[in-house]
């Protein structure tokens, strides 16, 4: 049984055919409107994420298929005593695959042991959550039309953002990628990502605390958000929080064909007003990410 | 000291000294029936004192942990009264309810039936991770 726990799980050869599949998918919509007819998925979501719940839900309605599960309002409610195991045997005998977030981390590979149909998981507390990284990917191929040879700036909170290292981790499988990482001092990359991927791999990659300044040579610039509660004290968080902003004017010396992108949902990191250049990305990303899940639903599936 | 010799069963030699009583209870050894020895501060001609450990039986128990709990024994196996193999275990890939994880955000602290496990994922420097969380260990 296939399971996707982290996106390292899949080859990327596998990763291209779902993105061909997915591309498919956005030109001939028609022609997939029923290839799960009669599958359910189920989504388990032992904490509330309204909006990878809904793109699961849709990819699945825009298959044919049809969806049950639960949505915990709370992480107190999500286990009455029940083991993660014991609920995935039970959804085995209706569903015939499971996205799966829940707050604790390696929850959805504990499943995967126990399961008797696909997991899929859909974020497993601040460690994996796949098929983001998916939907990123799917929007720097439309974007940039393939990975080779990209300068990726990463801004934000690069230290404890786990989209980030999920992204440096698929993207470091490709050649001539060069990484621009754009972080107060506080929220640097950690030295784990640094040494286990960057430096094994000899990746370039160039530290900075001045996003204006790396602008001109991003391909692709990924925000994060800042959060004030990963700061020692309240004056660090104000003194920095409006350097990792973006806003129209910081895009000046940005390169034409820059993609601007977020994992959503944002705060104030990039202002509204950079919502209308044709640069902003973000948005489409959503919508990548229920093709791409589609793509993986009909993967792990088996559907032709 | 004299303890008797055994004619088929296991002997884990060169242990550091102090070390028996943690191997004999990660190996399960106080769940056995038979005769089981534990020699303390042994004269050592390597390092001065070590422990052993004699197991009055041929049983089927996870040796490899050896390799990481206590790694430079060496482990005798007896088969009507001599030798009949003799190694040092490796650090073995996998270990077992051997450690715990440590992170507070792990499901196996929530969840108190799950197995520890960890899987070995550098050699050279000796790093294992928990599979579910990928925590190193510590
Ligand atoms: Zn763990």
């Amino acid at each position: 049984m296939r399971s996707i726990i982290d996106i390292l799980d899949l080859s990327t050869q596998e990763i291209d055919s779902l993105i061909k599949t997915a591309c498919d998918i956005i030109d001939n919509p028609d022609k997939y409107a029923e290839k799960c007819k009669r599958k359910k998925l189920a989504t388990l979501f032992f904490e509330p994420s309204t909006r990878t719940r809904l793109s699961f839900e849709a990819a699945m309605y825009e298959l044919g298929g049809n969806v049950i599960g639960f949505s915990a309002a709370n992480n107190s409610s999500a286990a009455k005593g029940e083991s993660v195991s014991d609920t995935v045997k039970t959804v085995s005998c209706y569903a015939d695959i499971i996205a799966m977030r829940h707050p604790k981390e390696g929850a959805p590979m504990v499943a995967s042991m126990a399961a008797s149909v696909p997991i899929i998981n859909a974020g497993d507390g601040g460690h994996n959550h796949p098929t983001q990284t998916l939907a990123d990917l799917l929007t720097i191929y439309r974007e940039k039309g393939g990975f080779d040879n990209l300068t990726v700036g990463l801004c934000g909170d690069l230290k404890f953002g786990r989209t980030v290292h999920s992204l440096i981790n698929a993207l470091s499988r490709y050649s001539g990628i060069k990484f621009i990482l754009i972080s107060p001092e506080e929220l640097k990359l950690p030295e784990y990502v640094v040494n286990n991927v960057l430096k094994k791999k000899n990746i370039p990659y160039v530290e900075t605390t001045d996003l204006i300044g790396a602008m001109p040579e991003l391909d692709i610039l990924y925000m994060t958000r800042v959060q004030r509660e990963r700061f020692f004290n309240e004056q660090d968080y104000i003194r920095l929080k409006d350097s990792y902003i973006l806003t129209p004017d910081k895009l000046e010396t940005a390169k034409d064909d820059l993609a601007v992108m977020h994992p959503l949902p944002r705060v104030n990191e990039i202002s509204v007003a950079v919502d209308n250049d044709k640069r902003a990305c973000y948005f489409k990303q959503v919508l990548n990410g229920k093709y791409m899940r589609m793509a993986l639903i009909l993967m792990l599936l088996g559907v032709e | 000291m004299v303890i008797d010799s055994i004619n088929n069963g296991i002997v884990i030699d060169h242990i550091t000294s102090g070390k028996s009583m943690l191997l004999y209870q990660k190996l399960g050894l106080d769940k056995l029936n038979c005769t089981v020895a534990i020699i303390k501060n042994a004269p050592s001609s390597k390092n001065g004192q070590k422990d052993i450990i004699k197991i009055d039986t041929l049983i089927d128990i996870d040796l490899d942990m050896l390799g990481y709990l206590d790694p430079g024994v060496s482990v005798n196996i007896i088969k009507d009264g001599t030798i009949a193999s003799k190694f040092i275990p490796e650090l073995p890939e996998k270990l077992v309810d051997v450690i715990k994880c440590k992170n507070p955000r792990c499901i196996s602290q929530e969840e108190q039936e799950l197995k520890h496990i960890f899987k070995l994922t550098d050699r050279e420097k000796r790093i294992y991770r928990c599979i579910y969380c990928e925590s190193k260990a510590k």
